[in-house]
């Protein structure tokens, strides 16, 4: 009996203790999306102001200060598609990017992010800004259009030559090392 | 959508219903309650202290009864909202669409935190009316949507709700009453105080603590599984409110999030320790830095090189730990005996520079060589068996590189076997080779360079494989660049023999009498054709056209086919010296007997008893010491050689690279892209010269003991040399290809060297006697005698017995032949298992293929009907009415694609199950 008294009261104080967890994690992140604009963003929440970041402040976070694609995951995560981020998008985009986050819904906003003609369709012009993106567009235009060409014929199932989300989704699942 | 709707309500009606019946339970069991509580209102203060902190307004103006009573309802409460959670699970199991549907409809609400703090506001101030504003605390406690929806409601959802309660408070009622009951009598006892909680988690049966369990745990999926939702933030957030308020109340629900958070601890641990191991292999960043620029080729030498090193770290470690140092330590000292001094005539030159780089004088007399070994069976205090551990290390070293490199090359086999899906190379290396961890510029950087390199090695094999141009002129090419290669080949191996055969003549006559040119023929000869030979094989190799990585494996075997030669005149100097050496030995001995009856002769008649070792032991003859002549020629070869390599690679590559960059600009031609330009990385000359090096050490380790030491050091020094000069002034090849990581081939070379090798080691070993005054086996007719003294003299007698049994030719036959058929069986199971492999492999991708053909087919068919289908609604259309020609292919194209999940809000891209899609897809069919 006492030592479920005992058991009862600990839980009940990891219980707290946890919240607390929980609070500051959510004040951390909140801390890092105040710090981006902090002429823009109140820290008190309470009446749920209506503000966004535009695309150049977050672009800069050391996160994906070196990503080739920075602009497409923020433009991709923001509510209005132009980048402007509120702060829910931000944590939508910190809980996807996480390694946390399950293959399944990296794979989609993957998808999202390479689409970069918002057509719901990777299609060749997509793959080339892609490579020119990854290579800092060191390939000549041929060498492009081969590696073009052959990835769409690899991962293409229904054969209309341009991949979509099924296509993506099959082939990605099956790589190796897909975002880990 | 109107489904949706009502759905909603539904649920929502549920859930009020729970918060009405909250309050019912309290208004129930009050009365009874405010007797009990006066005497234990204070440590359930303390215990509810998170409660009464929330309210502390409150309980500055309320009477310190009503407070008590109070206390004990949230108490009260507490109970029967488990009952009342337990019939939510129950019902949330039969329905779960119908809980997302409420989801869904909970998303617009936005200011929850706003209403919230309004409702404590009027709490403030209804503090008269105590029931009133217990009501209002259940309410907070609630699901602040649910209550936002019970404001919102309308009178309409009323009645219903009523009924239900009706029909459900019976029953409910009566289990909370039985708890209180129970509760009450153990809050009549006089311990009861703090058990009170236990008893509200203890009065729970077995089976009800299932149903938690399961509840919780049900709850955890749906937190787990939206975690997978592509919702936006906003929607996960309301759907996580709305099951925090379990999450409070649930002291099961902690275990989940410890063991989630503990998870997530473990991830992070198992990461960190990844980085660990990486960064624990040495010279990896370093590597990688190089693969990323030059490409997997460059890089396969230097994982090489860092192999060999851990190879000669081994052998250094068995030959320094269990040879030279127990000499050192235990052996007798320096001066000695005469083997361990140096002679008169040699220790005024003794500690000279020049002399020591030669590896003569003091350096010759110490432990570095065979001969500086005492021939003493056990030495120190350990009574450490010296010459034999001195031949095991030496068989020992041996025998653990064959082990080594064979089961590095079956390893590598067995990956090449497994063999990689390549199915989706280009579309993996496309989306999925950028790392997102990456936020340092400069790893960026090499990541960014990385990509293009491996895009640029792929692409080369594309076009490889797609090549098929001429095949009889490519035949005709390969076939006549190889009888031009067999003709080098033959060419230099004559030369070689001739200019040995005429060495050998001017070593009878004596050097003396020649020139330099005369006395240095055989390596001036040699390093020419190390020089040149490779040139003309790598210009015969573009009449070949091969692939890069097929052309280096021929350049090697060639470039190896002419090393050989190397080798092969170094092998025949040196048995020659070996034979001069014996003769000399000869002849020393028969002074030695002679010297010795001088001595003899000339001190017994003066004094009989003085012993003859009064002679300082630098004074006494001794023989020329064989062995230690060849320690000394490979240890003189392996620093030379790296000399050279160092040399070459200052001069050849750096001060090229120094040249060009700044005579560029004031020069008539671009130097940089014109005739001299930087340099490529000459893999296969560097790999041989590794592989050579490395067959060097085999042979040479048993005779110097500090070969392998002197190995590591330069391959120590070579590792960080070559990584700085290939990142500073080498360019990338202008075809990078890809090599495999396992670079078998290398190792097959590897093998054959140290077979080749072995070979005149053993030869030594078995067939030359060893000197007699110098080294471990001194005074043994054959080195490997040191085995059957240890078997006479270490072991009992019926051990050598049964050795001897066992080297009895009919045992040893019979097991030879076992042992062939061994292997014979094994080899025919892995060719067959090899076979079955292949097999499986060929099916697996004509399936894959043939799949793909389908798809492709029914995606064309599918295509086709829908025009039919289209020309058949437009003909109909242009007849009759022109709105619904888009219907038939909307239902087509939405069945054959699944676009992503939508995020509900996002405007900007036409999201499946958007209205627009279907319109979208069909447009693009149509045209």
């Amino acid at each position: 009996q006492r030592n479920k008294t005992i058991n009862f009261i600990t839980k009940q104080n990891i219980n707290i203790f946890f919240s607390f967890l929980t609070f500051f994690l959510h004040c951390s992140l909140h801390g890092r999306y105040h710090e981006l604009a902090p002429h823009l963003v109140p820290m008190d929440y309470t009446n749920d102001p209506d503000v966004k970041i535009p695309l150049a402040l977050i672009v800069n976070m050391p996160e994906l200060k070196e990503n080739p694609f920075r602009n497409r995951i923020v433009e991709s995560f923001s509510e209005d598609g132009q980048g402007n981020l509120s702060f829910n998008d931000f944590v939508d985009m910190f809980s996807v990017l996480s390694e946390m986050a399950p293959r399944e819904l990296k794979a989609i906003f993957a998808f999202k992010i390479y689409d970069f003609n918002v057509d719901n369709y990777i299609c060749k012009e997509d793959l080339e800004k892609t490579l020119n993106k990854l290579t800092k567009e060191e390939l000549t235009p041929e060498e492009v259009n081969l590696v073009c060409e052959k990835a769409i014929e690899e991962a293409d199932l229904d054969g209309d030559n341009k991949l979509s989300f099924a296509d993506f989704e099959n082939m990605i699942s099956r790589a190796p090392d897909f975002l880990r | 959508m109107p489904r949706h709707k009502l759905i909603a309500s539904e649920s929502d009606g549920k859930d009020n219903e729970f918060s009405l019946y909250y309050v019912e339970v309290e208004e129930n069991s009050q009365g009874g309650q405010e007797k009990q509580t006066t005497r234990d209102g204070k440590r359930r203060r303390e215990r509810n202290g998170e409660v009464s902190r929330r309210r502390a307004s409150e309980k500055r103006t309320t009477e310190v009864d009503n407070k008590r009573a109070k206390k004990k309802h949230e108490k009260r409460h507490k109970t029967a909202r488990k009952e009342g959670e337990k019939h939510e699970k129950r019902q949330r199991r039969k329905n779960a669409d119908e809980e997302e549907a409420e989801e869904e409809s909970n998303k617009d609400k936005k200011n929850i935190k706003n209403e919230r703090t309004k409702t404590l506001k009027r709490d403030d101030e209804k503090e008269k009316d105590v029931k009133k504003k217990r009501k209002k605390h259940v309410k907070n406690e609630e699901d602040s949507a649910n209550f936002e929806k019970t404001k919102q409601k309308d009178c309409h959802d009323m009645p219903l709700k009523e009924k239900k309660k009706k029909r459900k408070k019976p029953e409910t009622t009566s289990e909370s009453e039985s708890k209180s009951e129970s509760e009450s009598e153990s809050d009549s006892a006089p311990e009861s105080k703090d058990n009170q909680a236990v008893g509200v988690l203890g009065s729970l049966t077995p089976e009800e603590l299932e149903k938690l369990k399961e509840a919780v745990d049900e709850r955890k999926k749906l937190i787990a599984t939206m975690r997978g939702k592509p919702w936006p933030m906003k929607k996960k957030l309301v759907v996580l409110r709305s099951s925090c308020v379990l999450q409070r109340q649930e002291t099961l629900l902690i275990i989940s999030f410890l063991y989630y958070s503990n998870c997530q601890k473990w991830m992070k641990f198992q990461r960190d320790f990844e980085n660990f191991k990486t960064a624990c292999i040495p010279w990896e960043m370093k590597i990688k830095e190089i693969e990323s620029h030059f490409g997997s080729s460059v890089a396969s030498y230097f994982i090489f090189l860092r192999w060999m090193y851990g190879i000669n770290m081994i052998l250094f470690g068995l030959t320094f730990g269990l040879v030279m140092v127990p000499e050192a330590l235990m052996g007798k000292p320096y001066g000695s005996i005469p083997r361990k001094t140096v002679p008169r005539e040699e220790e005024a030159s003794a500690m000279n520079f020049a002399v020591l780089w030669d590896f003569g004088g003091y350096a010759k007399y110490s432990v570095l060589f065979y001969g500086y070994y005492n021939s003493q069976r056990a030495i120190g205090w350990l009574k450490f068996r010296l010459p034999l551990s001195y031949f095991l290390v030496g068989v020992g070293t041996v025998a653990y590189s064959y082990m080594v490199v064979i089961r590095t090359m079956a390893r590598n086999a067995n990956e090449e076997g497994g063999g990689d899906d390549t199915s989706f190379n280009f579309s993996w290396k496309t989306f999925t080779s950028w790392d997102y961890l990456i936020g340092n510029p400069e790893t960026a950087d090499n990541k960014f360079a990385s990509i293009t390199t491996s895009f640029k090695e792929a692409i080369v094999e594309e076009q490889e494989s797609r090549k098929d141009d001429n095949i009889h002129l490519t035949r005709f090419l390969r076939v006549l660049a190889n009888f031009l290669v067999l003709c080098c080949l033959a060419g230099s191996g004559y030369l070689i023999y001739f200019v040995v055969r005429r060495s050998q003549k001017f070593a009878l006559l004596g050097l003396e009498s020649y020139g330099w040119w005369e006395r240095n023929e055989v390596n001036m000869v040699m390093s020419l054709l190390g020089m040149f030979c490779p040139m003309l094989f790598d210009v015969i190799s573009t009449l070949e056209n091969y692939h890069p990585r097929v052309a280096l494996q021929w350049q090697l075997g060639r470039i190896f086919a002419l090393f050989l030669g190397n080798l092969y005149t170094f092998i025949i100097a040196l048995m020659d010296a070996i034979q001069l050496k014996r003769a000399e030995e000869e002849i020393v001995k028969k002074n030695m007997t002679i010297w010795q009856a001088n001595l003899y002769n000339g001190t017994v008649p003066d004094n009989s008893t003085a012993p003859p070792t009064t002679v300082h032991p630098a004074d006494i003859p001794r023989g020329p010491c064989w062995e230690t002549m060849v320690g000394q020629e490979f240890v003189r070869l392996i620093i030379s050689d790296t000399m050279t390599t160092y040399i070459t690679l200052i001069i050849g590559d750096f001060l090229r690279a120094v040249l060009v960059r700044f005579l560029n600009n004031c020069w008539c031609w671009d130097l940089e892209y014109g005739f001299p330009s930087y340099s490529e990385f000459d893999v296969s000359g560097n790999v041989l010269g590794l592989i050579f090096n490395q067959g060097m050490i085999w042979m040479g380790a048993f005779y110097a003991p500090c070969l392998p030491a002197l190995n590591l050091l330069r391959l120590h020094v070579s590792m960080y040399l070559q990584c700085w000069a290939v990142m500073c002034c080498n360019v990338p090849q202008e075809r990078v290809f890809k090599a495999s990581g396992s670079n078998n081939f290398y190792m097959a070379m590897l093998l054959v060297i140290l077979f080749l090798s072995t070979l005149p080691a053993i030869y030594t070993i078995v067939s030359i006697p060893p000197s007699f005054d110098c080294g471990p086996f001194s005074g043994k007719t054959r080195m490997f005698d040191v085995i059957q003294e240890t078997l006479e003299s270490d072991f009992p007698a019926w051990f050598g017995k049964v050795f001897s049994y066992a080297s009895n030719p009919g045992l040893v036959l019979p097991f030879l032949l076992l042992l062939v058929l061994a292997i014979y069986y094994l080899q025919s199971t892995s060719k067959t298992y090899k076979r079955v492999n292949m097999e499986l492999k060929k099916k697996l991708q004509t399936q894959n293929e043939e799949n793909k053909k389908k798809n492709k087919l029914a995606a064309l068919k599918a295509a086709n009907e829908l025009e039919q289908a289209r020309k058949a609604g437009e003909t109909r259309s242009s007849s009759s009415q022109h709105t619904q020609n888009s219907e038939p292919p909307v239902s087509s194209t939405h069945t054959t694609t699944r676009p992503p999940a939508s995020r509900g809000h996002t405007s900007s891209g036409h999201l499946p199950g958007h209205p627009q899609q279907p319109q979208k897809n069909s447009h693009s069919n149509r045209r």
